[in-house]
């Protein structure tokens, strides 16, 4: 490659055109056949930018209806005596109405709670984190055309559409949806005859995640291929942004885990429809004492949490690599300690597959083994300790713009050392024996990955949103919605924390019948009235989301944020294909942020003559 | 109406909010966007002290409000022995964390202050420092060491299983939807075996199998457990349909009850309910009435008691598998054990589900004849000539032939009447009014003479013995039910010189 010296100011498409790599794209970019109708542009789109979209926002709706399932059952804990009569146009029999004060019903409490939970882990955190994310940055972080296969990347937003459908449909059931919590452990799961929601309901639930599971396959293939395969010129490994190595790994451990999920899923369907014995062993229930015998409970929650324990990862990775960028972004600093960065998201997604039964240690395995699993535990505190030292130094010095976007990613920061310092105590079994399925575990796994989780996703929306659709979300509602949100999951989780170390257990419906939980009355309704703040400003986001679609201030630059990264080099409103002409060349790693007295240096920038590479 | 208003009112406030957001923008661009920026992130960042100090308030703020109810210190300490241990690795990880979690914040929200935009800067290019993050990667490591070791010690101590003669009580607790069964071993101190099999509902709730002689003096606690303080207690969990556990909140126990697969967990109470309200007595929190409807009601304290929960969601009654336990001195618990009654005995024993119907088992013969130890004991120092009831005397149906399960109360009379050569006896039979008279009364004067047969053969002097029948003439209750004719239908042993 020439050398080349160019100003800040020039255009980045004259720089492309200069620098970049001719990939014959023009002689068939007007060709683009499959996507000229509205169908083929709009619903079965091949494009990575619309399938990132499709995503978030069927993500939004999946979130509605979980957090509104949360706001329910809330009441039902902060407001047991509440007339819920007004919800019974909605809910029907499930509000049962006795002297004209309406109650949520017991089954349908348990429906709340485990389809919150499923909804919530895996359609919102999972696809509608993820599957947004790396679709829309991959690419375009990158310096790709589209996915390694845009066919399965079609494929993986459909199964997950599917998936979605089918679940939707098992919460009109007449005998309501699987209700035996996220986790599913049979034999609750497994026999119709122990819980209504474990009929149907849970067919449907197994049939609905096993689609997910093809869903997230068939994307992580796609990531993980066109990261390793698709790269541009230049683009090594160690200089990809953050959040594509987050989403790598992800994908990996996505494709690691997700089948071990299956294959439990299978032979809890073969428990269930063809009198298999995998999980069941001498049960007596209904009256009845079952033929099946030889199983074993355990083995299903060593399966499940075999992905479970990944699966948290699978959703903290991708708003950690996101809030690494907006950080650095919009700190104007680079992101601090990049190489430690990406070896502990390294060490995490390791770590994260030997850690799994710290679920379990009072599930009744041997006590021996926990030991081990305290151990590579809480040495993942280690990891997570040097990404918060560095986010934090990283604003050290910084030339800070609090955009919604940033405002965010710091929220992000402070939620993940809070729910992650309470993860130490958790991980320790020996605490774990006060503090297991209690609600500490709640507001631990809440502020970790819950909130945490979702500040990642605020973030990275704001932060992407001219990228998405070339409008910016509004600044004042953004401002609003972060402030409120932050202090009101806070106030929501922090006294939660409370009422664990008090002893109180998670999955109560009321906690009337004993004196050690049922003293907490006042904190339990102040939890409940945060919820509903908290659930309202969401749907201000919700508003201002759609809303800024049409009416949003207009992207007029094509690098708003004066960020380095390769998405901002394409046209506002790229077509298939993200570049028109050559594809951008990469000379340097993504963090050249005031460096050499310069506010930024883009990607695409060659290195000028005896200048030291940023990240050396 | 009012879900209207509330809606309308949402509605409206959803409007205003967006309405507000798209004036900032048009007057920011009428102000200049660039001022409105920067006065919007210097007023951003001077938000960003006032939560961090909010903050802090809130946490320091609400746990002192609620130090009582959940640290574990003063009301809220461990009513167990290991529970002593968690709770201080507890307090530990607290001071490390808290520790963290404040200083962390500091940086956290005064970076964000401190470095705001300032348009003439240029951002401090500081890209990695070898260092730095050596330190925070080694500190956390130590501290996490500490914590780990620390953790596994207090792990392995709490979960060993009991040395085998070691002293310990063995209790049983099976979970199903939606209640807890407490099996006490009785005074073998063995727990029987089951199988889910043989459960019975009414009947035979777990499964017990009753040709195991463990199970005939285990017996089942209502509402309440009660437990000796200071001993240990080996707790066997089970559970019948789906996963339960076994969750004492104040004595950290908690275990999972997994059908067909048991497990355990060992604890040992160190207060008794009485200190443990003693100790409660004197914390605000614990003064309240217990009922706040009801001005008479005890205060809190009084009325504390422990409780046992489930704590693995097992359906829809989840949340009330409820019982008290009680934890008393061994005294206490010494005379509470013996009024307990065996379910076995009480509920099983001569039914059509009893594989024992109409023997004798060992444990009966013993205590029968410790029983007629006493009554011949009593009745020779007596001033009267009493009787003494063999009730463990039986014979075949219309014939005076002794069935072999005679033997064992006959074995001990023979025993004693060796023992007291002076004393002579008569041996009474009787017989109910069914049948005709003078073959009951010839029947009851052969069953008096094998029984004296049967004494002689065993070595007691043949003129110490008197048989005599007496026919149906001395009932001792009514003929007209089974159960009267049944006692009526007796051999006795009478004292007539001593």
């Amino acid at each position: 490659m020439a050398h080349v010296t160019i100003d800040q100011n020039d255009t980045e498409a004259a720089l492309i055109e200069a620098t970049g790599y001719d990939d014959h794209f023009h002689e068939h970019h007007h060709g683009d056949k499959y996507q000229s109708g509205f169908i083929g542009h709009y619903i079965f789109s091949m494009d990575h930018k619309i399938i990132a979209r499709q995503f978030l926002i069927t993500g939004i709706f999946w979130a509605l209806i979980g957090a509104a399932m949360s706001i329910v059952f809330r009441l039902q804990l902060g407001f047991p005596e509440a007339d819920l009569t007004w919800i019974k146009p909605i809910l029907g029999k499930w509000i049962v109405v006795n002297d004209g004060i309406g109650s949520l019903s017991q089954e349908f409490y348990y429906a709340l709670v485990t389809m919150h939970g499923t909804i919530l882990v895996f359609f919102v955190l999972t696809a509608g984190l993820s599957g947004t994310f790396s679709n829309l940055l991959i690419p375009l972080q990158l310096g790709a055309r589209d996915m390694a296969s845009p066919f399965l990347n079609m494929l993986s937003y459909w199964f997950f559409f599917l998936a979605g459908v089918v679940m939707f449909y098992s919460l009109f059931l007449s005998t309501g949806p699987f209700s035996g919590g996220w986790t599913a452990y049979p034999p609750l799961s497994a026999l119709p005859q122990a819980s209504t929601g474990s009929g149907t309901g849970m067919t449907l639930w197994l049939v609905s995640l096993t689609l997910f599971v093809v869903s997230v396959l068939l994307g992580g293939i796609n990531y993980i291929t066109t990261v390793l395969n698709l790269r541009t010129k230049g683009m090594s490994m160690w200089r990809m942004p953050l959040p594509i190595w987050a989403f790598f790994v992800t994908a990996i451990l996505g494709l690691l885990s997700f089948p071990v999920l299956a294959s439990g899923f299978f032979m809890l369907m073969m428990d269930r429809g063809l009198g298999t014995s995998f999980f069941l062993n001498e049960i007596f229930i209904n009256g009845q004492a079952l033929d099946r015998v030889g199983g074993s409970p355990v083995l299903y929650q060593h399966l499940f949490w075999f992905l479970g324990h990944p699966e948290v990862y699978i959703i903290i990775l991708p708003a950690m690599g996101i809030v690494s960028e907006v950080l650095s972004v919009h700190a104007r600093k680079p992101i601090f300690g990049y190489t430690a960065m990406v070896l502990s998201i390294l060490a995490i997604g390791f770590l994260s597959f030997i850690v799994w039964a710290h679920h379990m240690f009072m599930s009744g395995v041997n006590p021996w083994l926990s030991n081990f699993f305290v151990v590579f535990t809480l040495i993942i505190a280690v990891p997570s300790a040097v990404k918060v030292f560095n986010w934090i130094t990283t604003l050290y010095g910084g030339n800070i713009r609090f955009n919604s976007a940033m405002l965010f990613s710091i929220g992000f920061v402070s939620m993940f050392i809070s729910g992650g310092l309470t993860g130490i105590f958790l991980g320790n079994s020996a605490i774990d024996i006060v503090m297991h399925d209690t609600y500490f575990v709640v507001a631990h796994f809440h502020i970790v990955m819950g909130i945490a989780a979702f500040f990642g996703m605020f973030a990275g929306i704001y932060h992407w949103y001219p990228k998405m659709f070339g409008r910016f979300m509004n600044e004042t509602l953004g401002r609003i919605h972060f402030w409120g949100t932050m202090i009101g999951a806070y106030a929501i989780f922090w006294p939660m924390h409370y009422l664990g170390m008090a002893g109180v257990p998670r999955r109560y419906y009321s906690f009337e019948t004993f004196d050690a939980f049922k003293h907490f009355g006042p904190m339990n309704k102040f939890i409940t009235v945060a919820a509903i703040v908290v659930f309202a400003l969401q749907v201000l986001f919700v508003i201002n989301f759609f809303y800024s679609i049409f009416k949003g201030k207009r992207m007029k630059t094509k690098n708003p944020y004066g960020a380095n990264t390769l998405e901002w080099t394409t046209p506002i409103d790229a077509g298939h294909g993200n570049w028109d002409g050559k594809i951008p060349v990469v000379h340097r790693w993504a963090y050249d942020y005031g460096k050499d007295g310069k506010e930024y240096i883009t990607q695409i920038t060659p290195l000028e003559e005896g200048e030291v590479a940023g990240d050396h | 109406m009012t879900a209207l208003v509330i809606i309308a009112i949402v509605v409206l406030v959803a409007i205003i909010l967006v309405q507000l957001g798209r004036l900032s923008e048009v007057s920011a661009v009428i102000r200049g966007e660039e001022l409105a920026e920067e006065q919007q992130n210097n007023r951003t960042a001077i938000f960003m002290v006032v939560f961090l100090i909010g903050f802090l308030i809130f946490c320091i703020g609400s746990a002192w409000m609620y130090k009582d109810r959940m640290l574990a210190y003063g009301p809220h300490e461990s009513a167990s022995a290991h529970g002593g241990q968690l709770d201080s690795l507890f307090n530990t990880t607290l001071f490390f964390t808290g520790i963290v979690f404040i200083l962390t914040h500091i940086a956290l929200f005064w970076f964000s202050y401190k470095y705001k935009e300032d348009k003439n800067r240029i951002a401090y290019f500081f890209p990695h420092s070898l260092k730095l993050e050596i330190y925070w990667t080694v500190i956390p490591a130590v501290v996490m060491a500490y914590l780990v070791i620390q953790g596994l010690i207090a792990w392995n101590a709490t979960m060993a299983d009991i040395k085998p003669g070691e002293d310990h009580i063995e209790i049983e607790a099976t979970g199903y939807q939606f209640a807890w069964d407490v099996r006490y071993p009785g005074a073998d101190g063995k727990i029987g075996t089951k199988n889910y099999k043989l459960i019975q509902p009414g009947t035979n709730p777990l499964g017990q199998d009753w040709t195991d002689e463990k199970n005939h003096d285990d017996f089942f606690v209502g509402d309440e457990l009660v437990l000796p303080v200071g001993k240990k207690i080996r707790v066997r969990i089970t559970a019948k349909d789906v996963l339960h556990n076994f969750y004492l909140p104040h004595f950290r126990v908690k275990m999972d009850a997994i059908p067909g697969l048991p497990t355990h967990f060992i604890f040992t109470p160190i207060k008794t309910t009485a200190e443990y309200r003693q100790e409660l007595k004197d914390y605000p929190e614990w003064q309240e009435l217990s009922d706040p409807l009801d001005p008479e009601s005890p205060q809190r304290w009084e009325v504390f008691d422990y409780e046992l929960a489930c704590s693995e969601l097992c359906g829809t009654g989840h949340w009330a598998m409820r019982k008290r336990l009680t934890i008393v001195s061994q005294e206490e618990y010494d005379v509470w054990f013996a009024q307990q009654q065996s379910y076995y005995m009480n509920n099983i024993r001569n039914t059509k589900d009893d594989p024992y119907a109409g023997q004798l088992l060992g444990m009966e013969i013993k205590n029968r004849a410790r029983e007629i130890k006493a009554e011949f004991a009593s009745a020779i120092s007596a001033d009267t000539m009493s009787t003494i009831r063999l009730k463990n005397v039986f014979y075949n149906t219309g014939s005076a032939e002794l069935k072999d399960d005679s033997k064992y109360e006959l074995d001990e009379v023979a025993r004693i009447l060796k023992e007291n050569s002076n004393v002579k006896v008569e041996l009474g039979g009787h017989t109910d009014s069914q049948g005709d008279d003078t073959m009951n009364q010839n029947l009851s004067q052969l069953r008096a003479t094998s029984v004296v047969n049967y004494l002689q053969k065993k070595g007691v002097m043949a003129n110490n013995l008197v048989s005599k029948g007496y026919g149906e003439n001395s009932p001792i209750d009514t003929n007209d039910t089974e159960e009267g004719r049944q006692n009526n239908r007796r051999t006795e042993l009478r004292i007539i010189s001593k």
